[in-house]
């Protein structure tokens, strides 16, 4: 199972490099939202650096929904589903290996607007182990629940309006938790962002058994 | 033995009933064409078989296993050319055919083997399909199916875009595999080209089949 979820993610990790929509598209996209953001906050830093976390994250989530679009808009472009769907590979695998693409391209995103808070919120983390390991492990919970909702969708006409209407709700729990682990990483609220980490795992661990135990019925239905 | 086992078989594609009450029995090692009008239920009747699409009522076996229970055993079995090459336009001819064969445990010489069968130059094979004409792609799709071996091979216009060559390539295929015991179900227009295969000719129309010769 593993190995052809290995497979199916660098197929997609591959077409990624190829097509560069990643570098071209939905990171200039996080770059544009956090820039506007200061913009709506009169580029005040003490209001930006306050607000880093949870604008870092609703900027995450974003890019999320881009990702988890394109990673699911090659496999209907010229059948390669209904091909997937004969490889009579388990769908568990299809799960695991487009969660894992989505995951690796959500933490290069992570990176990059780290980066830019830095450079236009004047915003740095006194725990960078902490902001890493959350930046980590919340983009496998988003990973998780993107590619169990991309499945939900991809074969809907409406798929690119609906999908983010579905996932972003879903989502909530992650922006809260991550906020959360981001605020003490960051030093902008008084709470303990290492048990915050704990409710991310949480997540991260239900959306991937749920993906392991549905993705079948969810390709069935699609 | 029958591959393929349908009776009284309804689809329905939303509401529409793309087959309204199928009957077929199709033999290891038989050439089926189905031929009919637009919209007579060629294309739903090969997706039937192969898996992907759900019989409403009626009961319906390929290759032994029920469709309605068991349609994911089905799939592994079987290799569909359809209307969508199932082909990823940024990906190269090589890494197409070498994904899918990696999936069903064939190597790399498996795919040279097959895109060699398939006569897709090798200047190719490093070509992205995307930026293939339709032949060189629909050859590339069909090197795709020859990697899987499949047992029961379902080709919706598979002369579609071929040129003259590629099309005599699809025609031994379609001989050597039912040579070789496999089952051959094909939908296609072209009756003058199917018929030097000497099929069994099966007519579709409005979702149930009208004329069909028996089993030679």
């Amino acid at each position: 199972m593993l190995r052809d979820a290995g497979r199916i993610a660098a197929k997609d990790l591959r077409i990624e490099r190829r097509s560069r929509v990643l570098t071209t598209q939905v990171l200039p996209f996080a770059l544009i939202v956090i820039v506007l953001f200061a913009f709506a906050l009169d580029a005040s830093t003490d209001a930006l650096r306050r607000f880093t976390p949870g604008l870092f994250w609703v900027t995450v989530l974003f890019a999320a929904v881009l990702s988890v679009q394109r990673i699911f808009a090659v496999e209907v472009e010229d059948g390669a589903l209904d091909a997937l769907r004969l490889s009579g590979v388990d769908p568990a695998s299809i799960f695991l290996g487009k969660a894992a693409a989505i995951a690796t391209q959500l933490v290069v995103v992570e990176v990059l607007l780290g980066l830019s808070v830095v450079v236009f919120y004047d915003a740095e983390p006194d725990d960078v182990v902490l902001a890493a390991v959350a930046g980590v492990v919340a983009a496998g919970g988003v990973a998780a629940a993107g590619s169990l909702y991309g499945a939900l969708v991809v074969n809907l006409r409406v798929r690119d309006t609906l999908l983010p209407v579905l996932l972003l709700p879903v989502l909530a729990p992650v922006l809260i938790a991550a906020t959360r682990a981001y605020g003490d990483a960051f030093g902008t609220s008084a709470v303990d962002g290492w048990a915050w980490l704990g409710v991310l795992g949480l997540f991260g661990v239900i959306y991937l058994l749920l993906g392991i135990l549905t993705y079948g019925v969810l390709l069935e239905e699609s | 033995m029958s591959v393929v086992r349908l009776h009284q078989v309804v689809a329905l594609l939303g509401d529409f009933p793309a087959l309204a009450g199928v009957d077929l029995s199709v033999e290891a090692g038989e050439v089926v064409l189905f031929q009919g009008a637009n919209g007579a239920g060629k294309t739903t009747l090969l997706r039937l078989c192969a898996g992907l699409v759900a019989p409403t009522a009626g009961t319906a076996e390929v290759l032994g296993h029920d469709l309605h229970e068991q349609r994911r055993a089905v799939r592994r079995r079987v290799g569909l050319v359809g209307h969508g090459s199932g082909l990823y336009g940024d990906l190269t001819v090589s890494e197409n055919v070498a994904f899918w064969a990696g999936l069903v445990g064939a190597g790399t010489a498996e795919v040279e083997q097959a895109l060699h069968r398939l006569e897709v130059a090798p200047r190719l094979h490093d070509v992205a399909v995307g930026r293939l004409s339709t032949g060189q792609r629909k050859r590339t799709a069909l090197a795709s199916v020859v990697v899987r071996r499949p047992e029961l091979w379902l080709l919706d216009e598979p002369h579609a875009g071929l040129d003259q060559r590629g099309r005599d390539i699809v025609d031994q295929l379609i001989r050597e595999a039912a040579a070789a015991g496999a089952t051959v179900l094909v939908a296609s227009h072209e009756l003058d080209r199917v018929g030097s295969l000497h099929p069994r000719p099966v007519t579709l129309a409005g979702g149930i089949i009208r004329e069909a010769d028996h089993a030679s």
